[in-house]
């Protein structure tokens, strides 16, 4: 049981998440919609999205997978300062790792005569698009799959281990398929969060039709010029979160 | 294959040490926290203690220096969960090792099929883990620990969590697997030790109080919790037409060869005890002289040399009992177990 009067906040907090997407849904000028959503700039911006959001996700679970193995299956002095650092861009504003990209792998940056050494130039590129989106869709991943390796324990990976499977094995057949849902889940935020990625894409990559100009970016430069088009789009963002949520959802349900 | 290993860890208070003869089964009782399976995850390379050396066939696995990975020591663990890889087929599971060892295929899954014949579970080979029950789960981690051709295998409780209704199946299987094998196994089942190993280690306190032939440890115990666990009155001789050392009973399993060694097991509650011998009973009939008397809530267990019998308070004062005592334990036929050891 709980008491009464909590509810009342609760339908305030429910009606305040939801009402901003119903005035979305009324504010759709539905006639106009589809030429609004496939115009050249509009396709650019939703193909860059999806494509750059796809190559972070990959990226995420490359670098992701093997980081929470470590933080879910060693231990060693600072793991919890580390995982800490590791999931800062979490909760670090955006702009400000747009910022921090931008001192790292800019012209002027720590990496900067390095990669023009190597000839390669990283900001106000597609490329800085990916590397600002997977630098805040990571920690996504590791804490989804953190938790996932947690909870699935080590029982099996020691049963495995004495049938004689060599820790290539283990992970590759025991452990990975355990904690798929985990895996997917955590892909799938992973992939909303790079979609929906604004602060450190602008700041690090600008926003350049068809080369850094996703559709987040795209939203906020038409929402002055033309309403309606920014509108439509920011209906399609909404209806790929809701996607997002259901197959999040379902990939936890099956543990 | 024989077994050697020493081995202190701190933390948890062990100081133990054990061999294992090549083809003997070693059976470590103890109390609960006694250090049974930290024992084994010395063993099976899971925990490197403080100080101690294990050494297998020969070949030192945990030495100081020395520490063989899980997975390159040839052992495999049995534990009271079946712990079936919840996304692999019962046939995929039993396959496991061979295919971890390099195993072709269609060679892996023909030697799965063969072992899960062994073990009674052939029909088994399609299903989901989650769709066997718990002893056919048991049955089918045994197939997948013996497909693994462990050198040395180790049962920790594997019986433990199961249903008493298939216990009797589950240990004539696996007595008849392990008989040649070089098995250590942790139960606190006197049953499970008399059955199935050679010979008993009594862990207590991470030490080790007492070490000998099963039949010898349980017959004559000497540390409290071999007493304990002995709670079981055991009788041992050659095996003469369904009578084991004067007690009939019923047979559990294939009878034992005339003559072979054998051993008559029954409760205490299932003694009577008589002044004199009860005339022209079917009941096996065991004059004794009572040692000792302890009492149990309401009941009396009545020692008489190694046997026990369990009788209420008020039986005990009409037979005025004290020790010295001449009376006769009977026990009906068919209250005791035989089994050839």
């Amino acid at each position: 049981m709980i008491p009464r009067w909590i509810l009342v906040p609760a339908a305030v907090g429910v009606v305040f998440v939801l009402l901003p997407l119903v005035a979305i849904v009324a504010r759709v000028d539905w006639a106009d919609f589809l030429d609004l959503i496939t115009s050249q700039a509009s396709k650019d911006a939703l193909w860059l999205s999806l494509r750059t959001s796809a190559i972070a996700t990959l990226l995420c679970l490359l670098f992701g997978t093997p980081m929470a193995m470590v933080l879910a299956r060693t231990s060693f002095p600072g793991q919890g300062v580390l995982r800490s650092l590791v999931l800062l861009p979490l909760v670090l504003p955006p702009v400000v790792g747009g910022i921090a990209l931008l001192y790292t792998f800019g012209r002027r940056g720590l990496l900067g005569h390095e990669l023009e050494v190597l000839g390669l130039e990283v900001a106000f590129s597609t490329t800085a698009v990916v590397l600002a989106q997977t630098f805040v869709a990571l920690p996504f991943l590791v804490v989804s799959l953190e938790g996932a390796l947690r909870t699935a324990g080590q029982r099996y990976e020691v049963v495995a281990a004495s049938l004689g499977a060599g820790p290539t094995t283990v992970f590759r057949r025991v452990t990975l398929p355990l904690v798929l849902p985990g895996l997917v889940s955590g892909a799938v935020l992973a992939f909303a969060r790079a979609l929906g990625e604004f602060g450190a894409t602008i700041t690090f990559a600008g926003s350049l039709q068809g080369v850094t100009r996703t559709l987040p970016l795209e939203i906020y430069q038409l929402r002055e010029t033309d309403v309606d088009a920014a509108v439509a789009l920011s209906l399609v963002l909404v209806v790929v979160a809701v996607l997002v949520i259901g197959f999040a959802r379902q990939g936890r349900s099956s543990l | 294959m024989s077994l050697r290993l020493e081995a202190v860890v701190a933390d948890r208070g062990l100081d133990a040490s054990l061999e294992v003869a090549d083809g003997e089964t070693l059976a470590v009782l103890g109390p609960n926290g006694a250090g049974k399976s930290t024992l084994l995850a010395v063993a099976a390379g899971l925990l490197r203690p403080d100080a101690g050396r294990v050494t297998l066939d020969g070949r030192e696995l945990t030495a100081p220096g020395t520490f063989v990975p899980t997975h390159d020591r040839r052992i495999a663990l049995l534990a009271q969960d079946p712990l079936l890889f919840p996304h692999l087929t019962v046939l995929e599971n039993v396959a496991f090792g061979p295919r971890s060892r390099g195993t072709r295929r269609g060679e892996a899954y023909a030697a799965a099929r063969s072992w899960l014949e062994e073990v009674g579970a052939a029909d088994l080979a399609d299903r989901r883990p989650s769709e066997v029950s718990g002893g056919q789960g048991q049955r089918v981690a045994l197939a997948r620990a013996l497909a693994a051709e462990p050198q040395l295998l180790l049962l920790d409780e594997p019986m433990a969590a199961l249903d008493v209704a298939v216990l009797p199946g589950l240990r004539q299987t696996l007595r008849r697997v392990l008989a040649d094998r070089t098995v250590v196994v942790v139960t606190h089942d006197v049953l499970d030790a008399l059955l199935l190993a050679d010979r008993v280690v009594v862990l207590d306190d991470g030490r080790v109080v007492e070490a000998g032939p099963t039949a010898d440890v349980l017959e004559r115990p000497r540390s409290a919790f071999a007493a304990r666990v002995a709670g079981l009155n055991l009788v041992s001789g050659p095996w003469q037409d369904g009578v084991v050392g004067g007690v009939r009973g019923i047979s559990a399993g294939p009878p034992p060869a005339e003559g072979a060694p054998a051993v008559a097991v029954f409760r205490p509650s299932a003694v009577s005890v008589f002044r004199a011998a009860p005339g022209g009973s079917p009941r096996n009939s065991l004059p004794v002289t009572v040692t000792d008397l302890e009492p149990r809530g309401d009941q009396v267990r009545v020692r008489a040399d190694h046997l026990a019998a369990d009788i209420t308070v008020q039986s005990a004062a009409e037979l005025d009992l004290a020790p010295g005592a001449r009376v006769v334990f009977a026990v009906k036929a068919n209250e005791v177990a035989v089994y050839g050891t």
